[in-house]
């Protein structure tokens, strides 16, 4: 039953490429061309032994850093090339659909670069703490690490996650709709000990981090927020930052916008009013139908996406199925996640499995049958404060079309009958 | 200056300062990193805020600023800043932000003239960070001044002095987050069945040619 299930998934995925073909060939870049999939040996297979159960496989030292298997060399960070002018000032999207649990690895969290990759050496590595402080300071990254350390679990989602989605359905794939958001566990130190080394001064009422990049990022943040959970992070997922997540040391600002979360810090200045810098004025500001723009929306609101079966993760196989997706928000844990096959007419609980960490994703699944028949499928998220997440046709009602960041609505993919998803929108 | 003065003073006094200071103050001290010299202060810190604060002594007119502009920044932001291709455009856009199709510049949108000092001296020329001398960033900030009609006398001339008094129009238009905007949980109990009659397909991805398409050849 499942043989045939899966040979004729294969074929079904063949009958997508020529459709796709025909639409300009762009469904290739979402993901479905698996060419390391595609060939299968009946010789691997029972009742036959395959060569790997006979014949010895490479030593120890074969792969000092291992690397995905090669049949998984399909699953990697993608960009959308016309978004922006350069590669330097761009963002390319984490594979969602490929992904499951609630960490993403490493090497596939999304990446937003303003000036290019920073290249620092760590051990010229300094952090400068300057501005209403008692003590100007500057920090190796052994100082750093000498300051008692904490763990946590949280992601980060761009303001501009599912920013093209607001003048309706223009992307097919959870990873180019959703992608920019990424959750791992960060060890670092709790931003408030080295802000109290340095000594607050009594007005001392926000923070400015600054990038050591050639863009030389640089937000205002209330103390408020530094103090309560801000933190330096040195690693990820247990060992050093990616140099493309900022090593060596990055700011991690639970919950609020990923712009925030300053790469490659090389200096925090304390002060008595905000900046107004750049990222918070011309950009991450959301432009309202009136013309008039919101300043300061920090935080990311309740959001949930489905990642299968997604554009680019078609449903396979009918009968048993796998629902899965994330959800998560910037203002606490998720409560509680809905779904729906029939385009909102009636919804089902959706099962959370795994931890449920603050401001970190929650992993969710909604095992079901399918008949074959067509489905238009969303997921709605409740979090700990009981907001709802709302539709797209919600917030634009508030909000316009214009304001790029913030657009948590409500998701909507259409199965067809041959199992082939696409993301669109319902009444 | 007096900033990094007032540093070394803050420096030197801290032993005293410390007793004084707010309660975060009197937390356990690691005793972990050094002090940072005025010097490596004044290096570093190169923000610029609203009320003037940071801004460096220096001066510069609109027409140095055309100069430095057409040499260092017109190849990607226009000659005049119109911008080139997908490279960000800096001048226009006026009447435009409730528009279907707004354009968002230093002239239509941005609040604060120092943003603008602030980030091309931090970031500008893309690739050539922290390359202008501060009178040619003056000079500059002058410039994008002139081609957004925020100022039109050809002899204007940006300085510390006179900087503070250019306000940008948009300055009104910033409003506070007004989120939550949409309705919580007890206010509207999400319904979970029999929810509606009919369900119709309202709009479909545009599908968007990203890549060349030699792998779906097949
Ligand atoms: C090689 C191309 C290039 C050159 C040359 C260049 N810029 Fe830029 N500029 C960019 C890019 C790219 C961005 C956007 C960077 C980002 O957001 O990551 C930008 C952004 C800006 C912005 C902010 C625009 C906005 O709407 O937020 C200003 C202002 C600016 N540049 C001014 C200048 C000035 C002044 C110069 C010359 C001194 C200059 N640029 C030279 C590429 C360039």
């Amino acid at each position: 039953m499942s043989e045939t299930g899966s040979s004729k998934g294969r074929t079904t995925r063949r009958g997508f490429l020529t459709g796709a073909a025909a639409v300009g060939g762009s469904l290739a870049a979402t993901g479905l061309v698996r060419p390391a999939m595609a060939e299968s040996d009946p010789e691997n297979q029972p009742p036959n032994v395959a060569d790997w159960s006979k014949y010895l496989g490479e030593g120890v030292d074969a792969r000092p850093y291992g690397t995905p298997s090669e049949y998984e060399s399909h699953v990697v960070r993608r960009n959308v090339a016309w978004l922006t002018a350069s590669p330097e000032s761009s963002v390319n999207f984490t594979p969602l659909h490929e992904l499951d649990g609630i960490i993403t690895p490493n090497g596939l969290c999304f990446e937003r670069h303003h000036s290019g990759i920073a290249e620092v050496v760590p051990s010229d590595f300094r952090l400068m703490i300057n501005g209403l402080v008692d003590k100007p300071l500057i920090f190796t990254m052994e100082d750093i690490k000498r300051f008692p350390r904490t763990n946590k679990v949280y992601f980060l989602e761009c303001a501009a996650n599912s920013g093209m989605e607001w003048r309706g359905a223009q992307l097919n794939g959870c990873q180019f709709t959703h992608g920019m958001i990424h959750c791992v566990m960060y060890t670092g130190v709790p931003l408030k000990h080295i802000l109290e080394e340095a000594g607050l001064k009594t007005n001392a009422k926000w923070i400015m981090p600054e990038g050591g990049d050639a863009s030389g990022m640089n937000r205002s943040i209330p103390l408020e927020k530094a103090l309560d959970d801000c933190m330096l992070a040195f690693a990820m997922n247990g060992e050093a930052l990616r140099p493309e997540q900022g090593y060596p040391l990055r700011l991690v600002v639970p919950g609020w916008e990923g712009n925030m979360w300053v790469k490659w810090l090389r200096r925090i200045e304390v002060g008595d009013e905000p900046w107004h810098a750049r990222e918070e004025t011309s950009k991450y500001t959301d432009l309202m139908e009136d013309g008039r723009a919101r300043r300061f929306t920090w935080a990311m609101d309740c959001k949930s996406v489905v990642t299968n079966p997604s554009p680019q993760a078609p449903l396979l196989h009918k009968g048993r199925n796998v629902l899965s997706g994330l959800a998560w928000s910037g203002r606490g844990t998720v409560d509680r996640v809905d779904i729906t096959l029939d385009g909102g007419k009636n919804w089902r609980h959706a099962r959370i499995d795994g931890p449920s960490f603050d401001k970190s994703v929650h992993r969710f699944y909604y095992e079901f049958d399918w008949n074959g028949e067509p489905l238009l499928v969303q997921s709605r998220a409740i979090d700990s404060t009981g907001y709802l997440q709302p539709t797209k046709n919600e917030l634009r009602a508030v909000r316009g079309t214009n304001s790029i960041y913030h657009n948590n609505g409500i998701q909507t993919w259409h199965v067809r009958e041959n199992g082939e998803v696409e993301n669109v929108e319902i009444s | 200056m007096s900033r990094s003065a007032r540093a070394a003073v803050s420096a030197l006094l801290f032993s005293t300062a410390l007793v004084f200071s707010s309660p975060a103050v009197q937390a356990e001290s690691f005793g972990l990193g050094r002090l940072a010299t005025p010097e490596e202060i004044a290096a570093w810190d190169i923000d610029v805020r609203p009320d003037g604060q940071g801004l460096p002594e220096g001066r510069g007119g609109v027409m140095t600023g055309e100069e430095i502009y057409q040499e260092r920044c017109a190849s990607c932001h226009g000659e005049f800043g119109e911008g080139s291709g997908r490279w960000p455009v800096l001048a226009g856009g006026e009447d435009t932000l409730d528009t279907e199709d707004p354009v968002k510049t230093i002239g239509s949108y941005w609040p604060y003239l120092s943003t603008v000092f602030d980030y091309v001296n931090r970031a500008m020329p893309f690739g050539d960070a922290q390359s202008l001398t501060p009178d040619e960033t003056y000079a500059v900030v002058a410039y994008i001044l002139y081609l957004n009609d925020i100022v039109e006398d050809e002899e204007f001339e940006l300085s510390k002095e006179n900087f503070t008094t250019v306000r940008l129009p948009n300055e009104v238009n910033f409003i506070e987050d007004a989120r939550p905007d949409t309705a919580k949980v007890e206010q509207a109990e999400p319904c979970m069945s029999d929810c509606k009659a009919e369900v119709e397909i309202t709009a479909r991805a545009r599908i968007i040619d990203v890549t060349p398409d030699e792998d779906a050849a097949d």
